[in-house]
Parts: C-alpha cells; sequence; structure tokens
C-alpha cells in the first residue's frame, strides 16, 4: 500500500481504480479487503447489510491474488464484492433471508457468481433482502432490517437493500442483486449509488432463487456507472442452464467521458407528475437541466398503458411466484415443522405458515388466486394482455426517443416501519422501475442528488440491448449531475 | 337393459432417452435408491429445467407415427399440486398447446376395421417413486414414506385418445398395437411392470344405439394388458349395475387393485385438484418447424405396415403371414435376423408362425423367453431343407433349442437324431417290416396302396422318425412291387 492511501480513501476508490492501483502494484488486494472488513466490523451491527460473512475465504483469496505475479492475475482480480442472499452459494449457507431457508447450505454455485470468481472477484459475504426478493425496503427480512447508511432510522430500499447498503456504507467495493420490479434500482436510488438492471435474458438466472421467473434479473450495484460496465462484461452471456438466456448481441464496452450530444432523451410523463415528491421532483429536473445543457435533446413522452402496469405486474409476479415457492415444503431440504403431525398436508400446512413471513405467504395467496379454475382469465389473461401493451408502449417509444428517463422511485427513503402496515403504499415505491421489468428492458438508476439530505436516484431506460447506449448516456449524465456526496459511514472514516 | 361402453385412454410412455428431461442425470429403471438425481430433479432451489432435445425428437416421432399434425409452436405449462413425489410442487407439462394432435390408429377387432382417433400427444416429466411404509400402501395412513428421486424428471409422452373404443378388448388391442408401435419407434422400453408404459382410462356407458355420453369415472392402477381388460368389464358391470338399479354414476376416480381384481372408487379429498395451469417461464416455446418434422419424418423407422408391406412384395409372404410377423417388433427383428442365415423366407415364416409362436404361447411367455437365436433357427432350417434332419425330428430339435439355447448340431449330435439315408440299412429295416407283415402285403397286391404308409409308419417307429421319408416310400414301393 502506498503512504497516502488511508483506510477512508480505500473506501471511496471505484473498483475500476482499484484495479488499476492493484495492477501497478500502488495496492495489495489483501489491504483493499481489510479495509472493507474492518468497515464492516465497525459499522455493520448498524447498518446490517450482511446476513454472513465469508472473511477467511475472503482473506485467502485476496492473498493469493497477491501471491500471483500480476500478469497472471484474473480480471477483476482483488474486488471485495458482497452477494445478494438470493444467488446459491455452494458451501455457503443461502437463506433468501427466509426462516424457510434459515440453515440451507446449498449444492451448486450460480452461473454469475461462478462467472465473477473466475474473473477473481473476492467474496465477502451474503446480504440481506426482503424475504425471497419480495419487498421494497429489506424490512420482510426473516432476519432483522437493513438500515439505510445515510441515516439509520431509514430503509435502504429493496429487496436488494443489502448490497444496495453494504456499496454505500463502504462495506464492499460493489455488489451482485437481482431486480424483479426495482429491487436493483430502487435501493441504489435510496442509498445514494448505482444499479444496473440489465436486459431480460442478458446474464444466466441458473443459481438466482427464483421469485418471478419472466421478470428475475441479476444485475450490479456500484458506486459509478463504469463498474456497473465493468461488471456487466463479466456477467453477461448465454448459459446451457438458463434457456431464457441469450448471447448478448454487443460485447459490453467501459463508457467513455464525452457529452450528451445528439442523444434524444424522452422523459416519461405519466411518471413525474401525481405521486412524485416534491423533493425528488426537484431533483430529477434538476437533473434534467444538467442533462439538456451537455447537449441532450429532451422531450416528454408518454407510455399510456404503464399505470396498469403495477397491477398488472402484482398479478403476474405472484402467480410466477405461488408456483416457484412451491418447492419449499419441508420434504428435502429447508424448514419443516416439527410435532405432533397428523399427515402430510398438515406437515405442509404448518411447515409454509410456519415458514414464510406474511409478505411471502400474501403473495403466494394473491398468485394462487389469479391461477385459480375460474378466475385466470379475468386476471392472468387480463395482465398478460397488459404486459403486451406495456411491451408495445416502450417499442413505440423507442421510435420517437434513444431513451427514457424517469425518477427511479417516487419518494427518497422512508422512515422504518413507514410503510409496513400497508402493503399498497409499499408497492408503489416500484411504481417507476416495474414498466421496465414488464417489457424486459434495461435501466440503471444512477445518483441525482440529494433532497434534504437523502439521495434522489434518476432511471434510465433503453430498448433491450441497448446496454452499451445506455452505459454510455449514464456515464455522462452522472458526470455532467456530478454527485460526489457519500455516505457519512465513508465520510467518518476518512 | 343393453349397455355400450365409451373409453378413452389416457397413456403414459417413459421415453428411454439417455439422459432426464430437464437435466442431465442418466434415465435407467431400479438401481440404487436417489443415486440419478441432481439440484434440476431434485427442485434445489434456482435450479432451471432445460429441455431435453432428443426427447423432442422421440415425441415427434410418436405424433408421426400416430398420423398427428403438429403445430409450430407448442408451450410448456406449470402444473401445480403438492405432493412429496412432486419435487418442484408443479409438473413441467403441456396444457392447451401440445406438440402433437389429431392423430389415429388403426386398429382390428374380431374381423373388424376400427379407427381410434388421438386427441393429442404431449410431453411433461415423470413424478419422483414414493414408497409408503404401512397404510397399505397409500399415503394416508403410511408410518413414514421413502422418496426415490432416480426417476424424478424421467420424459414422460402422454398419449390421450378420444372416446371411441367401445370394449374392453378393443382397448387392449389398442394398447397392444400402440406398445408394438412404440418398440418399431425405438422410443421406450415399454416395460408395463416397470412402469415405462402406463394406462389410464375414461369409462362411461349409455344405452346401446344412443350417441349422448353418460357420466364417466377414471380408471387408474391397470399395470398390464390383462388388467386393463379386466379393469374395464368390472368397471362396466360396476356402472351397469348402478344404473339398472336406479343409481347414479359419480364422477370420480377408481383405483383397480390387480390383487383383489376390485375396483373401489378413491376418496374424492385424494383428485379434488384445480391444478392452477399457466405458461412456464422457465422454458422457451418448442419451435417445430416444417424442417425440423421433416427431418424427423425422414429418419422414421421402419413402422409394422410398411414393414408388412415388404414381406408381401419383397418376400413373397402371405398377407396373413406378414401381419402376424409385424405385430411384434421382435418376433419381426427375429424373423430377419433368420434370414440372414437362411434363405427361405416362406419357410421361415412358417417355423415361426408354428413352431416358435406355439412355444412362446406354451410357455405362457414373450420372445424374451426363447432361448434360441435366430443364426441358430436358421442353421436347423438348412439341415431340414437338406434332409440331414427330418421335418419330425426337426420340430423336436426347434423345441428343444427353445428350451436350452443349443444348438442344432449339439442336439442333434447329442440324442442322435440325425436322419437315416443310408440305402441298404433302410432296405433292410424294409424288409423286415414286409416279412413281419404279410397280411397288409397281401392288400397293398391287391390293390389297395393305401396300405403303402402303414408300411412308411412301421419303419419310422423303428427308426424313431429319423428315416428319410422320400427314400423310405422309393424303397418300399419298389419291395412291395417285386
Amino acid at each position: 500500500m502506498t503512504g497516502t492511501a488511508t483506510a477512508g480513501n480505500l473506501l471511496r476508490l471505484s473498483a475500476l481504480d482499484a484495479l488499476e492501483l492493484m495492477r501497478t502494484g500502488a495496492l495489495e488486494a489483501a489491504a483493499l479487503t481489510d479495509a472493507y472488513l474492518s468497515q464492516i466490523a465497525k459499522n455493520d451491527k448498524i447498518v446490517a447489510a450482511y446476513l454472513r460473512l465469508t472473511t477467511a475465504e475472503a482473506r485467502l483469496k485476496a492473498a493469493a491474488n497477491d501471491a500471483a505475479p500480476a500478469a497472471d492475475r484474473a480480471p477483476l482480480a482483488g474486488l471485495p464484492t458482497a452477494v445478494k442472499d438470493v444467488l446459491v452459494t455452494e458451501g455457503v449457507i443461502t437463506t433468501c433471508a427466509s426462516k424457510m431457508l434459515e440453515a440451507y447450505n446449498p449444492i451448486y454455485t450460480a452461473t454469475s457468481i461462478l462467472k465473477l470468481a473466475e474473473a477473481g472477484i473476492v467474496m465477502l459475504g451474503k446480504t440481506n433482502m426482503d424475504e425471497f426478493a419480495m419487498g421494497s425496503s429489506t424490512e420482510n427480512s426473516a432476519f432483522g432490517p437493513t438500515r439505510n447508511p445515510w441515516d439509520p432510522e431509514r430503509v435502504p430500499g429493496g429487496s436488494s437493500g443489502g448490497s444496495a447498503a453494504a456499496v454505500a456504507a463502504g462495506e464492499a467495493i460493489w455488489a451482485l442483486g437481482s431486480d424483479t420490479g426495482g429491487s436493483i434500482r430502487q435501493p441504489a436510488a435510496f442509498c445514494g449509488v448505482v444499479g444496473l438492471k440489465p436486459t431480460y435474458g442478458s446474464i444466466s438466472r441458473y443459481g438466482l432463487v427464483a421469485f418471478a421467473s419472466s421478470f428475475d434479473q441479476v444485475g450490479p450495484i456500484t458506486k459509478t456507472v463504469r463498474d456497473a460496465a465493468l461488471m456487466l462484461q463479466y456477467l453477461v452471456g448465454k448459459d446451457p442452464l438458463d434457456t431464457t438466456s441469450v448471447e448478448h448481441p454487443d460485447v459490453i464496452n467501459l463508457p467513455q467521458d464525452k457529452d450528451l450530444d445528439g442523444l434524444s432523451v424522452g422523459i416519461v410523463s405519466e411518471l413525474v407528475g401525481e405521486g412524485i415528491d416534491a423533493g425528488v421532483k426537484k431533483v430529477f429536473d434538476q437533473a434534467v437541466k444538467k442533462m439538456e445543457a451537455a447537449g441532450a435533446a429532451v422531450c416528454e413522452t408518454s407510455l399510456p398503458h404503464v399505470e396498469y402496469a403495477l397491477p398488472a405486474y402484482y398479478i403476474l409476479a405472484p402467480a410466477e411466484a405461488s408456483a416457484n415457492l412451491a418447492r419449499f415444503d419441508g420434504v428435502r431440504y429447508g424448514f419443516r415443522a416439527v410435532g405432533a403431525l397428523a399427515d402430510i398436508t398438515e406437515m405442509y400446512e404448518l411447515t409454509r405458515s410456519q415458514g414464510f413471513g406474511d409478505e411471502v405467504k400474501r403473495r403466494i395467496m394473491l398468485g394462487t388466486y389469479a391461477l385459480s379454475s375460474g378466475y385466470y382469465e379475468a386476471y392472468y389473461g387480463q395482465a398478460q394482455k397488459v404486459r403486451t401493451l406495456v411491451v408495445e408502449d416502450f417499442e413505440r417509444a423507442f421510435d420517437q426517443v434513444d431513451l427514457l428517463i424517469s425518477p427511479t422511485s417516487p419518494t427518497t427513503a422512508f422512515r422504518l416501519g413507514e410503510k409496513t402496515g400497508d402493503p399498497l403504499t409499499m408497492y408503489k415505491s416500484d411504481i417507476c422501475t416495474i414498466p421496465v421489468n414488464l417489457a424486459g428492458l434495461p435501466g440503471i438508476s444512477i445518483p441525482a442528488g440529494l433532497a434534504d439530505g437523502l439521495p434522489v436516484g434518476l432511471q434510465l431506460i433503453g430498448p433491450a440491448f441497448s446496454e452499451n447506449m445506455l452505459l454510455q448516456a449514464a456515464h455522462s449524465a452522472e458526470a455532467v449531475i456530478g454527485f460526489d456526496a457519500v455516505s457519512p459511514l465513508i465520510e467518518r472514516a476518512d | 337393459m343393453d349397455f355400450e361402453p365409451v373409453i378413452g385412454l389416457e397413456i403414459h410412455v417413459e421415453l428411454s432417452t439417455e439422459s432426464k428431461m430437464f437435466c442431465g442425470c442418466r434415465v435407467k429403471f431400479g438401481g440404487e435408491p436417489n443415486a440419478r438425481c441432481c439440484p434440476v430433479c431434485m427442485a434445489h432451489p434456482g435450479a432451471l429445467p432445460v429441455a431435453n432435445e432428443k426427447a423432442i425428437e422421440y415425441l415427434a416421432r410418436i405424433g408421426l407415427a400416430l398420423n398427428c399434425s403438429i403445430p409450430e409452436r407448442s408451450i410448456f405449462h406449470r402444473k401445480n399440486y403438492f405432493y412429496p413425489d412432486l419435487p418442484k410442487g408443479y409438473q413441467i407439462s403441456q396444457y392447451d398447446r401440445p406438440f402433437a394432435v389429431d392423430g389415429r390408429l388403426e386398429i382390428v377387432v374380431d374381423d373388424e376395421q376400427l379407427t381410434v382417433g388421438i386427441e393429442r400427444v404431449h410431453m411433461e416429466e415423470d413424478t419422483a417413486k414414493n414408497i409408503h411404509a404401512g397404510g397399505g400402501g397409500r399415503i394416508a395412513g403410511a408410518v413414514y414414506s421413502l422418496i426415490d428421486f432416480n426417476r424424478s424428471g424421467t420424459p414422460l409422452v402422454e398419449i390421450v385418445t378420444r372416446p371411441e373404443i367401445h370394449s374392453p378388448q378393443a382397448a387392449r388391442t389398442f394398447l397392444n398395437k400402440l406398445k408394438n408401435l412404440l418398440k418399431y419407434l425405438d422410443v421406450s422400453d415399454c416395460n408395463m411392470e416397470e412402469g415405462s408404459l402406463r394406462c389410464d382410462a375414461n369409462v362411461s356407458v349409455r344405452p346401446a344405439g344412443s350417441s349422448g355420453l353418460g357420466v364417466k369415472t377414471e380408471l387408474k392402477n391397470m399395470n398390464s394388458f390383462k388388467h386393463l381388460e379386466k379393469g374395464l368389464a368390472m368397471e362396466i358391470e360396476r356402472q351397469a349395475q348402478l344404473i339398472e338399479s336406479g343409481g347414479q354414476v359419480v364422477q370420480q376416480t377408481v383405483h383397480f387393485d390387480f390383487a383383489t381384481g376390485e375396483v373401489t372408487p378413491m376418496r374424492s379429498k385424494e383428485f379434488a385438484h384445480d391444478y392452477r395451469y399457466f405458461p412456464e417461464p422457465d422454458l422457451v416455446p418448442l419451435a417445430a418447424g416444417s424442417d425440423f418434422v421433416e427431418k424427423i419424418r425422414a429418419a422414421m423407422p421402419e413402422l409394422p405396415d410398411a414393414r408388412a408391406a415388404r414381406y408381401v412384395n419383397d418376400l413373397g409372404l402371405p398377407a396373413y403371414n406378414s401381419e402376424v410377423l409385424t405385430s411384434s417388433r421382435e418376433l419381426s427383428d427375429f424373423f430377419e435376423a433368420t434370414l440372414a442365415h437362411f434363405d427361405d423366407a416362406r419357410m421361415a415364416s412358417n417355423w415361426i408362425m408354428g413352431e416358435l409362436l406355439g412355444y412362446i404361447n406354451a410357455a405362457g411367455g414373450d420372445l424374451a423367453s426363447c432361448r434360441m437365436a435366430p443364426a441358430e433357427m436358421g442353421k436347423l432350417l438348412a439341415m431340414i431343407r437338406s434332409g440331414a434332419v427330418s421335418n419330425a425330428v426337426g420340430k423336436e430339435v426347434f423345441a428343444e433349442m427353445c428350451k436350452t439355447g443349443q444348438t442344432a448340431g449339439e442336439i442333434v449330435a447329442a440324442k442322435g437324431l440325425a436322419q437315416i439315408s443310408d440305402e441298404p440299412e433302410l432296405a433292410a429295416i424294409a424288409g423286415r417290416v414286409i416279412a413281419s407283415n404279410p397280411a397288409q402285403v397281401e392288400q397293398f397286391r391287391a390293390g389297395k396302396e393305401r396300405v403303402l404308409g402303414f408300411f412308411v409308419g412301421q419303419v419310422m417307429k423303428e427308426t424313431k422318425g429319423r428315416a428319410n421319408p422320400q427314400a423310405v416310400n422309393r424303397i418300399l414301393k419298389e419291395k412291395l412291387a417285386g
């Protein structure tokens, strides 16, 4: 380590900067990993971003990296990474923040983690989340909530709240999350970091514990847009174990420093009106002005069916979830209710009513109902039609503009407990992100500024497989917006 | 009142692919429990299915052989229900967009040609196997249950007929013909005892001559052709009696107990399912474009009807022989293997249909109960044709070969059964027979020529059937004329 590198500024390094320092020998992976581990030791009792640490393995991997000649090192060697506990890791307990999987030790590893591990990352541990990725605040974890590094009285968003909080708290240089209706972008927005949900099919879902299979997508949560592009380079690709995955048509590039000249951007009219907090709207408008000043041609664009996206999502995603979570039946692994059980039916009922939390049960029941004989057409059938209409809305919009933008979430991070009593209000936190999942498009949230001291996210949405354009635009926007605040937890470490 | 039964069959066929339907685990019957399973077929969190291309090819073969049309796209659905043998809590199956539809299969029952419509042929996966300890082998009342996931995810094709079968015998004939067809297609072992071919039946009765449909029951658990026929007969009888005594048939599942031969309705709770089918989001639709279908069609194995026609046209066999030979893939393969060592197709077919089928029927088994290799049968027929053994002795040797698997040469040598064609030896025997039967000699010389048969019989008796009949005939005629 060089004399100028303090613990604090190690925590401020982007992944690309850290790689460069390690390449030149100015920084050792062991020191970088140690800096993050001590930040975790200092702050994670409060933040509770992690459910489980893999400290010993992390130190070993970092040391092995330092022992290898620079030329032999893997491309992402030594980067301390947090992994959402929805991705299975062989030999490391994977819980999905559910009592159902409290002691579940996977027998294989998710493709996305295998790929990053091969590229050299150092996994620090598994992060907290809403149970089975169902929620927008990480309060639905069976193991207690994660707190927002900007204000511990507030939620980090969800469901990838642990991963976003870890990056914002300096407890990981970057993280893996998953996004079904906004679960990467909304917590990234709440925590003042970058979150990318790639095009559906870009990244293998093998080993991602399924919530809603036709929506789920793995993605990076990072400090910068360029870091998100870097991680994406190593995540994309067709996986023979996931037939819904495809080869990305483009080689993913690292965005270059340039302005927004020639880029046409449409503000989604339906997502900037009613229901958006004034503070969020103000930060959003300022960001738009800066993008215009940097050369972007901004207009308003309508997605007329987007108001039906939320109800359609809350039919389709729970329907898929009701089947996806049927495997948690107490038979082969995971939690099983004990006691004098009359028969197999009672074993199922008790196992599932004791093993799942309220929100998971709520969605399983919603989905079961929507698929039931006599209701299927009225609910599932209708919702599929809405999904098609939303897809067509986006297609029409992208005939007019290159990208669409909106706030990532209608509010900044809310207080713990503020919305837990009212699921519908909680669901509305994802009103801007859900349409993107319905259409399978790539979307990214970047920090746009602060409202009352809390981060506000700007969402950019592109056509399917337009990641290169989307990341380039997001990188340029990030530069002109110039958001350089970090959470108090990183500030204090300086 | 006279009742006409209306029967539709649902047949499940386990495919004999190398690997399972949605993972790479091997497909095999039996073996150490839970030795062939993985995260996918045990439904571990995060595991995803990948469709087996070979299974889709086999499925296409079945669809084409049953004269179905194959839509360009079909999709998988999830069929949701909880049961310990179903690890995902849903079975991946097909629902309203099956792989193949609208086919037919012709059968002959009591010399009448019947057409049975095929409603659909679709792809799904088999469940694991439950073994319930106590509780009469059912889960209700079991002390504990064991699960073997070796079978979990085995490719399973479901074939559904239209309700166009009207007797237990026709149902059995249909299933037999279908089984034979599947064997020709090389897609399944079709072993009913091991469960690789399973048949359920939907049965109702209606007054003879009417065209409406009565309330049906679903008859399950018939694991042999005999049980299918018997179970259907019992259920038809039960329904008819019920109606005649003023009762009503209730739509329900009926269990056939092959130990007692009884049919018993299952508790309604055991089958009251709402399967909540919806499209399987983990699998892309199956695209069976015309290129794919034509490729499968071009590579189709020779089917029984085509093979029978070839026997008639190329080998000159009678139509009846051709039909009998091709009614079983094994038999017809045996016939063709024999022909590789013996070139008289007609003689070979006669011996197979007479002696071989006779042996199999008497043994009460199938071709596997015969230990004779086709090549050895060919050699025996060659010995018979050359006169090395007589026809009569040949039959005896044939039976022995079937039983023991020994070669014709070994049996003939060991038992001294070679035909006697030696002229002086036969002349001596003939002389003795003539000398000891003067009365018959008188009759012959008085013009009663059929007495010759008596003398031939006596010579055969003396030689235990080994004498060459042509030579004996000639020698006797000479001596009697003298």
